[in-house]
């Protein structure tokens, strides 16, 4: 096992997943973060990509390993810590999971929820400063008019920035996307990126992405992860990344055409 | 059975004479009327109000989604109990345990309405999207922020809606309960028909269906602000 580069935000070491005992879909992952922008993970469907990303904000709990957030263990946290580490961690997911019959604006403010007391989130009394932030935030993903609305009124597209404001009002230190654009069309696919990207640099925190189309991931990602039967194949720049990796990470060749 | 074309026919004979002693409906006696009515509206609401609170709590706890077995097993149970018996049975149960009167009814319908809107609500709670709850688990939110940002939101309509259909029904069950003694309109009933007083009779049955009406009329409204 290697030691912990002291400087990294995230360091994962030797993690293991087994939903069933004996049929492991994480074989022992090893990554370090420190760098802000975005970076993207590869790999074909059921690696593993998505069961990475939530053991990190342990959504789903890893079966052996380290999980590392500013030198605190994820992997062993509970309660009243792991609420607090995953306040550092927005998440950013496929099918945009907004609170549907909730107004925009309110599920944005769900991102304070784990600075606010159960009293508090009761009588929903956010404070001014949060709710000027939400509005700020609304705006900045173009979305200030639809504030009062309801989530489920709104187009897919309009929804991951929702999802997005959501994540970056909880303050993070990390942003986990899910595969954020694999529901959308191409352009808005892009736009979506382009918005991960420029909150990643505004509050320079590391963007963790799962993504599918290895161009967008190309075009968009400082670094590249690529993932293949629960193990890391590659990780380091997305120039670095030959065929004979993607052939390595996909199989096969003939959808590299 | 010994029911033949000859016994009928007596029995219609004897609707109809019931029927002419009915009307016109009598409403001098309007005051015992009256504090029957409130007593029973009393029964009805206290019952509502203490059987949609505890309902939340119970229903939640229930969820198999939401709560640990060891939770939710013994709650659905509970439920289940609650639901077991007609709500005469329980009515003559709490009488004979906490005697006659108003505080037997009230106990009799905050069970009945477990029984129904806990049950109710627990499935409801089954249905929701997961996702959105480990999206408001994912920003580090307490437990009891969770239900109220990510659970509630997705089942409070329904919730409302079992809680007023079950008022309409404890509204029709408050005048049941008197019959054996839990207190009500239904006492007065049963002794105006024990007394062959057919046309108050009559009075206190108009008035039962004017205050179910008026109820479904409320419910309509509450239902309404709500979806």
């Amino acid at each position: 096992m290697q030691t912990t580069a002291p400087n990294s935000l995230l360091s994962i070491r030797g993690l293991h997943k087994e939903y069933v005992a004996g049929n492991a879909i994480l074989k022992g992952i090893d990554i370090d973060i420190a760098e802000q922008g975005i970076i993207a993970i590869i790999g074909p469907s059921g690696t593993g990509k998505s069961t990475l990303l939530r053991c990190i904000n342990r959504l789903i709990d890893p079966t052996q390993g380290q999980i590392l957030l500013e030198q605190e263990d994820l992997s062993q946290a509970s309660g009243k810590q792991l609420r607090t580490l995953r306040r550092k961690i927005g998440m950013v997911f496929q099918e945009y999971n907004l609170v549907e019959r909730l107004t925009v604006i309110e599920n944005v403010l769900t991102g304070r929820l784990g600075y606010m007391s159960a009293w508090d989130a009761w009588r929903r009394k956010f404070s001014q400063e949060d709710i000027n932030t939400a509005f700020q935030l609304l705006e900045a993903v173009g979305l200030a008019e639809h504030a009062k609305k309801r989530a489920d009124s709104l187009s897919g597209g309009q929804r991951q920035r929702v999802g997005i404001a959501r994540a970056v009002m909880q303050n993070p230190r990390l942003l986990l996307a899910d595969e954020p654009t694999s529901s959308l069309d191409p352009k808005t696919a892009v736009e979506i990126m382009e918005l991960l990207e420029r909150f990643a640099e505004e509050k320079n925190m590391p963007a963790l992405v799962n993504i599918h189309d290895v161009n967008l991931a190309r075009r968009y990602a400082k670094r590249m992860i690529g993932m293949s039967n629960g193990v890391v194949i590659y990780d380091g720049a997305p120039e670095g990344i030959t065929d004979d990796h993607l052939k390595q990470i996909y199989g096969g060749e003939s959808w590299l055409v | 059975m010994g029911l033949e074309w000859e016994r009928i026919q007596q029995g219609l004979g004897q609707a109809s004479a019931l029927l002419d002693r009915m009307f016109p409906p009598n409403f001098s006696r309007w005051e015992l009327l009256l504090s029957g009515l409130a007593e029973s509206l009393e029964i009805a609401i206290i019952a509502s109000i203490a059987g949609i609170v505890l309902s939340l709590f119970f229903g939640l706890f229930s969820a198999r989604n939401l709560m640990p077995n060891w939770v939710s097993i013994p709650m659905r149970g509970l439920i289940a109990l609650c639901r077991t018996f007609h709500p005469v049975i329980i009515a003559i149960l709490f009488v004979k345990s906490v005697g006659f009167g108003a505080l037997a009814g009230i106990l009799t319908l905050v069970v009945a309405s477990i029984g129904f809107i806990a049950k109710l609500f627990a499935e409801a709670i089954e249905e929701i999207s997961l996702k959105q709850v480990e999206a408001v688990r994912a920003t580090g939110a307490g437990f009891v922020s969770v239900i109220l940002f990510s659970v509630m939101p997705q089942v409070f309509a329904r919730f409302i809606g079992f809680s007023t259909y079950q008022l309409d029904s404890n509204l029709r069950n408050s005048t049941m309960v008197g019959i054996v003694g839990a207190g009500g309109l239904g006492g007065t009933l049963f002794s105006a028909f024990q007394r062959f007083d057919y046309d108050f009779v009559a009075a206190i049955l108009i008035t039962i269906i004017a205050i179910i009406m008026v109820g479904e009329f409320l419910s309509n409204i509450v239902r309404r602000i709500f979806s």
